[in-house]
């Protein structure tokens, strides 16, 4: 098992590769989702305050 | 025929496609990379060159590809954007940027991981790194340049330029190692009728690019309904389906 964790004296070139791609995507999908909510709440906030304009 | 075709140029019709597909897309993804991952770390056989390092493929060729990929994407939909003057065309360049950018920032970090061992220094300014390097300029270019103008429509049109006057930067990145001299080594995967690999080698690196592009449509997707949303805000189509 200490065999794969130090890949061939390479582990400290490997593991920070996996670790930024799994950063890199967990990003993407954090702020897509955080984007796609930002927009959900300008579009709410539009409708609120037309509604109060109009009452 | 082409009715499909015609009816992506409405958002109300691209946003729930892009609903629907986002989930199927993300589920792809996540076997094909988990995949990849298992079989390119535990089960692939070391390289008799580049010993355990050559696992760095996995990640950096994908990601590499993809930053390809996602700007070529950029470029196509800004000009179907600035041709057509299809708002969607924008919309997708704009959604595109920001996954691109991330993804070319991975394949030069990645890279450069990969140089320290292989060529014994992180960075050279080597033609594939040097012309990779200007790729993620011109994304942070084509990023910055959209809210530079306060008329979103010119902001839309200056970036679609750039993205496509960019656009000959991909063939360069690609040729580079067949055209200069390259401390990069050449085509592994694009020639696949004579392999560089053994299956136990290039079947994991497949699956990790399929589901590398199955990730780049999964977050195009959520990206895409969030610039509709921005940009069809005053729309009743948008109050309605908000409100539901």
């Amino acid at each position: 098992m200490t065999e794969f964790w130090v890949m061939g004296g390479y582990a400290r070139f490997v593991w920070p590769c996996f670790a930024l791609a799994a950063g890199v995507l967990g990003w993407n999908l954090w702020s897509a989702r955080r984007y796609y909510a930002a927009a959900r709440v300008r579009v709410q906030r539009a409708i609120a305050m037309a509604a109060s304009e109009q009452s | 025929m082409w009715t499909w075709f015609y009816r992506l140029a409405s958002p109300p019709h691209v946003y729930r496609v892009a609903a629907f597909l986002a989930p199927w897309l993300l589920g792809a993804a996540a076997v094909l990379i988990g995949y990849g991952v298992v079989a390119g770390l535990v089960f692939a056989p070391p390289d008799y060159q580049q010993g355990d390092a050559f696992r760095i493929i996995y990640v950096h060729a994908p990601a590499a590809w993809l930053s390809l990929f996602a700007y070529t994407t950029m470029a196509v939909a800004g000009a179907i954007g600035l041709i057509w003057k299809i708002k969607m065309g924008h919309a997708v360049a704009a959604a595109t940027a920001p996954i691109g950018a991330s993804f070319t920032l991975l394949g030069l970090m990645t890279g450069s991981l990969w140089g320290r061992p292989m060529w014994g220094t992180y960075w050279a300014w080597d033609p594939r790194l040097t012309s990779e390097l200007i790729l993620l300029f011109l994304y942070v270019g084509v990023m910055s340049l959209r809210p530079a103008f306060e008329d979103p429509g010119r902001g839309d049109r200056a970036a679609a330029l750039l993205a496509i006057v960019g656009v000959v930067n991909v063939p360069i990145i690609h040729y580079s190692v067949s055209w200069w001299n390259s401390l990069h080594q050449g085509a592994t995967v694009a020639k696949l009728a004579i392999p560089s690999m053994p299956g136990s080698m290039l079947w994991p690196l497949l699956s990790m690019l399929a589901g590398f592009m199955f990730f780049y449509g999964a977050v195009l997707c959520m990206r895409l309904r969030g610039e509709v949303l921005n940009r069809e805000r005053q729309a009743t189509w948008v109050r309605e389906a908000i409100k539901t």
